[in-house]
């Protein structure tokens, strides 16, 4: 993989070349205490001092809500359909995501490019060019390391930056040639690297259990107490999932506007919520939080990696930090190891 | 806490609790523990770390409800909780003994709600201090700043419904927002539809939110919903008084109620 080096004072000179492109440009901003992925106009509001952000970059291709199209009836009593435009979609710079999240779109690509391709996520995907940043801080949430992944992994990054030296500047390891050409924007901003090992800079994220063993246990575990037990205290909330950067559930709702005109929304959507799998009939199949709960585990670490080959879950630890009432999932994982 | 958990432990092991709601050692933070053995009882602590609303559990039907006996260890506005879901026929009396931390810092059993309510008369609730700041700033704003803080704020919500969940005052099997004949209100995250939520959500608490601020406790992206209901607390103690056993301002109509907010 080509690396270069680009040093801290010229980062800035090089994301305000690539917003002059035209492109928008997404990266964390604090405010009010919080860390969340938005659309700068500067590099000057960009803020790397966080472990992790609030929210996940997943929006950015998989929108909390979105137009999948609109209808207009004619006075004649014809429909006219306006069809899921791509050409409204800004080319997209995301700066700043973590490897973890990074990794996570990977199975979010896995669930929207399974059987039919989704034309929303992939047009979206198709314009958004990824730079990751590397980890050199964890807190006690953080587990990637536990689930295959590393605070210096380069998957699903266009390009991975690390910081090196004391602080003064980045390791840029170009990983794809969207990655390529956007370091080109920057010209000589970007110096030759020779000798420099990322390793040396990178946190240190213990590995808190084995992932086969609890994949192996979880799926004999179907009829077990440990749900139950689990998720006692989970409040049914969607902050797990809606902080996740691989979880895809989504609602389809319609916008009508009376008067025959109206949209088709696409919005997020939680296997927590009590009306998830509702049946019109009034039958729930799952009716207790501790079978939705069992759902969002076996989904993530049983019946993803079974069809898609990849888990969904990548250790970022969002859910934990998010959860009103500390449902710690490297904690409940890890218990799956002892069964 | 000794004493705590030696007091669940036995109210456990002699069947008079089928399961004790108090806290245990959490990632960062004490969390809850629905304990239901002795053995579980000895996870339980109880420090001033511990601010939460448990009452929120006494209305999930997979833990406390069908007759089932429950000890709980409550909060001021916790035990204010557990007195309006009396009111509101969601308890039963003697199916609750709470634990109330009282203004010594220690916990005082509370065999009855009817002792719950007794001690909440004779006691002046903790200061709301923060939030009465916090809402004081808030009101002194301009219309126009005012709209600019809260669309602002609101915008950033995607109805993860944390707030909802959080809340033992929130207990309607079915919520508002899950309704889509009619579709009152807008269901996907947009900030004029999460402003909506967070307006109706609120209205349905008049006169009886317990004002314990575990909605903006909840919420994953620390948006300040609870001072929006600590707010119309206010508002409603001031135009209508406290509620009552009989009913409070969202339960009842009285033709002497004041309209000149309409308009």
């Amino acid at each position: 993989m080509e690396q270069k080096y680009i040093p801290k004072a010229s980062l800035k000179a090089w994301l305000g070349k690539v917003r002059d492109d035209g492109r928008r440009l997404y990266a964390p901003v604090t405010e009010n205490g919080k860390t969340s992925f938005r659309r700068v106009k500067s590099a000057d509001e960009i803020s790397m001092e966080h472990v992790q952000t609030a929210q996940s970059a997943k929006g950015v291709a998989f929108p909390r809500t979105e137009r999948l199209f609109s209808y207009v009836r004619q006075p004649d009593g014809d429909v006219t359909l306006q069809d899921y435009d791509p050409s409204a979609i800004p080319d997209t710079v995301v700066f700043g995501l973590r490897p973890c999240d990074a990794a996570a779109l990977k199975p979010l690509s896995g669930i929207f490019g399974w059987d039919t391709e989704d034309k929303p996520f992939s047009e979206r995907m198709r314009r958004v060019v990824f730079v990751g940043v590397s980890c050199s801080r964890c807190d006690a949430f953080c587990f990637c390391t536990s689930v295959g992944g590393h605070p210096g992994s380069a998957e699903g990054s266009d390009i991975l930056l690390t910081v090196v030296g004391d602080g003064e500047g980045y390791l840029a390891e170009i990983v794809t040639d969207r990655g390529r050409a956007l370091v080109e924007k920057g010209g000589d901003l970007f110096e030759s690297a020779t000798g420099i090992s990322k390793e040396d800079y990178l946190a240190e994220v213990p590995v808190r259990f084995s992932v086969e063993e609890v994949q192996r246990k979880m799926a004999g575990a179907f009829e077990g107490d440990i749900w139950k037990s689990q998720s006692a205290r989970c409040l049914g909330c969607g902050a797990c999932a809606f902080v996740c950067p691989a979880c895809a559930c989504f609602d389809i709702q319609e916008n009508a506007r009376g008067s025959g005109a109206g949209d088709r929304i696409r919005c997020w959507d939680s296997c927590g919520f009590s009306l998830f799998t509702l049946h019109t009939s009034g039958h729930n199949p799952r009716s207790t939080q501790s079978q939705r709960w069992r759902q969002r585990l076996l989904h993530k670490f049983c019946y993803m990696p079974q069809r898609l080959s990849v888990r969904g879950c990548t250790g970022c630890g969002r859910c934990s930090r998010a959860c009103p009432v500390d449902m710690n999932l490297a904690e409940h994982l890890g218990e799956f190891e002892h069964l | 806490m000794n004493e705590l958990r030696s007091k669940a432990k036995e109210l456990l092991d002699s069947k008079a609790v089928d399961l004790f709601i108090g806290y245990e050692e959490g990632t960062r933070l004490p969390r809850p523990l629905i304990a239901t053995s002795a053995e579980e009882a000895d996870r339980l602590i109880f420090d001033e770390r511990c601010t939460g609303n448990l009452a929120v559990y006494l209305t999930r039907k997979d833990l406390a409800a069908g007759g089932r006996k429950v000890g709980i260890v409550a909060s001021y506005y916790a035990m204010r909780s557990i007195s309006r879901l009396l009111d509101e026929n969601q308890l039963r009396e003697g199916a609750v003994k709470v634990f109330g931390l009282t203004q010594d810092g220690g916990l005082t059993l509370f065999e009855a709600i009817a002792d719950v309510k007794q001690y909440l008369q004779e006691t002046p609730a903790p200061s709301r201090q923060v939030e009465d700041e916090w809402a004081k700033e808030i009101a002194e704003m301009s219309a126009a700043e005012r709209w600019k803080y809260w669309t602002g704020e609101l915008s950033k919500c995607f109805k993860c419904y944390a707030c909802r969940a959080a809340c033992p005052m929130c207990y309607c099997t079915r919520c508002i927002v899950e309704v889509n004949r009619p579709q009152w209100l807008q269901p996907w995250a947009a900030t004029m539809s999460n402003m909506e939520w967070q307006l109706n959500r609120v209205m349905h608490m008049a006169g009886r939110c317990s004002d314990c601020g575990a909605c903006g406790a909840a919420c994953p992206l620390g948006l300040p919903v609870h001072i929006i209901a600590h707010k119309m607390t206010e508002i409603v103690r001031q135009n209508f008084g406290e509620p009552t056993e009989t009913g409070n301002v969202l339960s009842t109509f009285s033709p002497n109620d004041k309209e000149n907010f309409i308009g």
